[in-house]
């Protein structure tokens, strides 16, 4: 099944979590924020949430700073 | 109720002529107390439009010195002011704009000793600090005193600002639960910045805090915006408070203030 990830298509399994993604994706969770479909996905979320078929996703890095 | 003279209404007469701000609201500017924590490269462009629209009071938090690198963008500050106390030299830029209105000055690190005493004097505070630790006991102790914080962020090419309303809406923590630690995250001192990148995001901050000020409008509440400079780009994303939030959750685990290690200085 096709998503995006940060404007790029990419081919994920059915049934692939956030959490999955960012595992494949190689992105340590801790440092940054997730949004799916614009809406921000709270961090406790990221092992139930299953992507859909189109999912839109952007890794929201840390921009710290001033 | 504070009265505006005439030559306060002469310069204010572009934005009183706008009819959701008109005397009454200029009068109400003028009663604000406004704190900018940093006088960097966002707290610059911020204090700059929130002094020339005549925002009575304002605080500037800023413990560093002018230094040559800065005035890449940190436009308070100039060549002459070199090793001068930037919140000092910030006060000197904004009166020499206004003389009408009030700055004080802290040029001190905030701290969790410090910040609350600091903050509860202020209707609004405006985040423009340039490391992770006092973001977060900026983030943190605005929860904890109801103050609304017009947060923001820049790096290289790329600027983060929301308006976080405590019980309205989310806070940092609500998208970031937890600061990077040391050396994960780069700073601008590490990573670059394109000096524009502040103004504009400096900009739009002082934007919501006119908004905030007056009970105008719709704030980024809810809504974090992001900038992409290179892409000339903005993009929305909605953001709802975490219930599982460290600070702002229902059982938060964060109830007194910490500080945290300096992740970088400058």
């Amino acid at each position: 099944m096709q998503i995006t990830v940060n404007g790029e298509k990419r081919e994920v399994r059915p049934g692939t979590t956030v959490a999955g993604l960012l595992k494949e994706l190689g992105i340590d969770y801790r440092y940054m924020a997730l949004e799916r479909n614009r809406i921000i996905v709270p961090k406790q979320e990221y092992e139930k949430v299953v992507l859909q078929e189109g999912d839109e996703i952007e890794v929201v890095r840390f921009v710290g700073g001033g | 109720m504070t009265e505006l003279t005439n030559v306060e209404i002469e310069r204010y007469s572009r934005q009183i002529i706008l009819s959701n701000v008109g005397g009454r609201g200029q009068k109400r500017l003028k009663e604000s107390r406004v704190l900018v924590v940093g006088a960097g490269g966002l707290g610059s462009p911020v204090a700059y439009y929130l002094a020339a629209a005549g925002i009575g009071t304002l605080g500037i938090v800023d413990s560093d010195a002018v230094e040559l690198s800065n005035l890449q963008r940190q436009i308070l500050h100039s060549t002459e002011r070199l090793g001068k106390s930037k919140a000092e030299s910030a006060r000197q830029t904004l009166l020499a704009l206004n003389p009408h209105i009030t700055v004080n000055t802290y040029p001190v690190r905030l701290t969790k000793d410090n910040i609350l005493s600091i903050i509860e004097d202020y209707h609004v505070v405006v985040g423009g600090v340039d490391n992770f630790p006092t973001r977060y006991l900026l983030n943190d102790a605005c929860i904890m005193a109801s103050k609304p914080l017009v947060e923001g962020g820049v790096l290289q090419w790329d600027g983060l600002v929301m308006t976080i309303k405590p019980g309205e809406g989310p806070c940092y923590r609500c998208i970031f639960p937890d600061p990077p630690p040391l050396g994960a995250v780069p700073s601008c001192q590490e990573a670059g910045i394109i000096g524009v990148i502040p103004g504009v995001i400096g900009v739009i901050q002082a934007t919501e805090v006119i908004k905030l000020l007056l009970g105008i409008g719709r704030t980024l509440t809810g809504r974090l915006l992001l900038y992409d400079a290179l892409e000339m780009h903005f993009r929305e994303v909605a953001a709802e408070r975490n219930t599982e939030c460290p600070v702002c959750g229902d059982n938060p685990r964060i109830r007194e203030l910490e500080d945290y290690t300096f992740a970088c200085e400058g």
